[in-house]
């Protein structure tokens, strides 16, 4: 496919509810978010931001009692949020992949993992079972596997949870999408596998010009590999900016916490910054910035809707009343 | 995939070596499936023919088993009925695992009213005791090998389903699952490929324990009469033959094709234990 004029993914105003026994939660609220093609983009927040909800919104596989009430997913001109589950199928691992959080749960505990990798290439292809066979143990060692051969017949449980990551990446980039959503990659392994599976992402992400979303709730994990980042706030995009400029100025104040508290070797575990409070109950009346109850600029002009969004610099988009 | 069987093999091997009573159980089923497929031509005497020895004989060097109240060859009997008694169990078995586990698959997959229908239909079924209600539909259809292959199917379908319902239902929302729908899969193909195949260890052992308890069924239903007639050999009718013969001493009619029941019982509900060893990889190191 030609590239099409506009980003290659265009998030509008997303508005998420989960309908429950204890209410309505309005987990998402007007969540806009744009992927250049090529690009990596990182997704930033606390835990209950709504991160890994806005990917799953993306692709489509919210889970029961998930209702989207208002917005537009725009991918390559198309509302994923409006398309049947037909056109969604077709899309899912061949144009749009996802990774995620706990690899090893991901992958099916009595399937070999290369047969795994293969029924994603022959689901997504015409390739007979020897090609797909050779592409998955390409792609094996693609991900720098050693030994991909022996690999392709291991099971999950044999392999240590950095080479489950490996293989579920593997699995991701195995057609070749455009657009790959890597839910917090890193999580759960020992900080050089981290470093070793965000590089990896990034040199396939280079090599296939395939854009990226990376999620994490780590801001320094995201700095060294983002060229923007986007902070979410419970269900807000508070802060969007190349993360340059980002770190370097941060305009919302729930940004510059969340820099502030990213552990540095020279400070000690003292200086450490914590951001008061937490996410608040979504079902609860919500002022129009959520922050607004953490926030120790928040004024009464705060109270005032709607949530403004205010250009800070060149591609630096704040949504706050009082920006830094 | 050749790299993976022998792997699998290997791995069976292992697992047989590891737990004695496996093997014991798998000897002794080697034994019954010969008997079963070659017992015709292995009997020393022919099992349907009177008069072959003395009349209430015990065992002797001529007729290891003894005779019966006809003259019969006990060992004989014992044998050739081995067939049936395998037929009857493997034929129900294979058939309420096939129907049980589809249903209670779809049930726990799909939800809604596919489920409400297959847990309305167990319960139904498991609100009589499962043996009483197998002799009910025996009286009701009549006696024929096909009958009681489908009754005994229908009294075990609901084993097979409930399990199959939970394990699906377990898995509905694993990762695996999300990850399968999240590479394109079709919902029928996440519940045949990936989450089916990860409920087969329990059904496999639950179809391996059914079958002695089909054995039992099948027999038991001919021992009352409700089953295989006679004078066809089989376990249940030649048990129910020696108990008139019990009290007068003639203890070996009945306790012989006794003994080939519980061997059979038995040896299938040792296997379930190995079974399920093996046919779980991640019991695998």
């Amino acid at each position: 496919m030609s590239q099409a004029a506009g980003p290659l993914l265009s998030l509008e105003g997303l508005s998420l509810e989960f309908r429950g026994r204890g209410g309505i939660s309005r987990v998402l609220d007007g969540v806009g978010l744009t992927v250049g093609w090529g690009e990596t983009v990182g997704l930033v927040g606390e835990s209950g931001s709504g991160k890994t909800v806005t990917a799953l919104a993306i692709m489509g596989v919210l889970p029961s009692g998930a209702l989207v009430t208002g917005g537009r997913a725009l991918f390559r001109g198309t509302d994923l949020l409006a398309a049947d589950e037909r056109t969604l199928r077709r899309y899912r691992g061949s144009e749009i992949a996802m990774t995620f959080q706990l690899a090893r749960a991901g992958l099916n505990p009595i399937r070999p993992v290369g047969r795994q990798i293969e029924d994603v290439i022959r689901h997504h292809t015409d390739l007979g079972q020897t090609e797909a066979r050779e592409r998955a143990i390409a792609l094996l060692s693609q991900v720098q596997i050693p030994d991909p051969r022996r690999i392709y017949n291991a099971y999950p449980f044999e392999l240590s949870g950095g080479m489950c990551q490996r293989v579920m990446i593997a699995m991701a980039v195995s057609c070749s999408p455009s657009l790959l959503i890597a839910d917090e990659p890193a999580t759960g392994l020992d900080v050089c596998t981290q470093a070793a599976v965000l590089d990896l992402i990034g040199d396939l992400a280079q090599g296939r010009q395939m854009a990226t979303l990376l999620i994490s709730h780590d801001l320094g994990l995201l700095g060294e590999r983002a060229d923007r980042i986007a902070v979410m706030h419970a269900g807000h995009v508070v802060e969007v900016a190349p993360t340059a400029a980002l770190f370097a100025s941060p305009r919302h104040p729930y940004s510059a916490k969340l820099i502030s508290s990213c552990p540095r070797p020279s400070a000690g575990l003292a200086d450490l910054v914590t951001i008061p409070g937490t996410i608040p109950d979504f079902r609860e009346p919500l002022p129009p910035c959520r922050f607004r109850f953490r926030c120790e600029r928040a004024a009464p002009e705060c109270d005032e809707p709607p949530l403004p969004r205010i250009e800070a610099g060149p591609d630096h988009f704040v949504a706050c009343r009082r920006p830094l | 995939m050749s790299a993976s069987v022998i792997a699998q093999i290997r791995h069976g091997r292992q697992a047989i070596s590891q737990n004695p009573l496996t093997l014991a159980a798998f000897l002794l089923l080697g034994g019954l499936v010969v008997l079963a497929l070659f017992g015709e031509w292995m009997v020393p005497h022919d099992p349907m023919a009177t008069g072959v020895g003395p009349r209430l004989a015990p065992p002797s060097q001529a007729h290891w088993f003894g005779t019966d109240h006809l003259g019969r060859d006990i060992l004989s009997r014992v044998m050739v009925a081995t067939r049936l008694d395998l037929l009857i169990a493997l034929s129900a078995v294979t058939l309420s695992f096939a129907a049980g586990s589809a249903a209670g698959a779809a049930a726990g997959f799909y939800g809604g009213w596919v489920e409400k229908i297959v847990t309305r239909v167990v319960d139904t079924i498991m609100a009589f005791p499962l043996f009483v209600l197998a002799m009910g539909i025996m009286a009701a259809v009549g006696t024929s090998v096909a009958n009681i292959i489908l009754t005994v199917a229908l009294i075990n379908f609901p084993s097979y389903a409930r399990i199959a319902r939970a394990e699906v239902n377990v898995r509905r929302g694993a990762g695996y699952v999300e990850a399968a729908r999240l590479a394109g899969n079709s919902p029928r193909r996440i519940l045949a490929v990936h989450i089916y195949p990860n409920c087969l260890p329990p059904l496999i052992v639950q179809a391996s324990m059914n079958m002695g308890w089909a054995i039992l069924s099948a027999a038991g239903l001919s021992f009352i009469g409700l089953g295989v007639r006679p004078p066809t050999a089989e376990w249940g009718i030649m048990v129910a033959d020696g108990s008139a013969f019990m009290m007068s001493g003639e203890w070996w009619v009945s306790t012989f094709p006794g003994i080939a029941l519980m061997l059979a019982v038995l040896s299938f509900n040792l296997m379930g234990d190995g079974l399920r060893d093996m046919v779980d990889p991640r019991r695998r190191t």
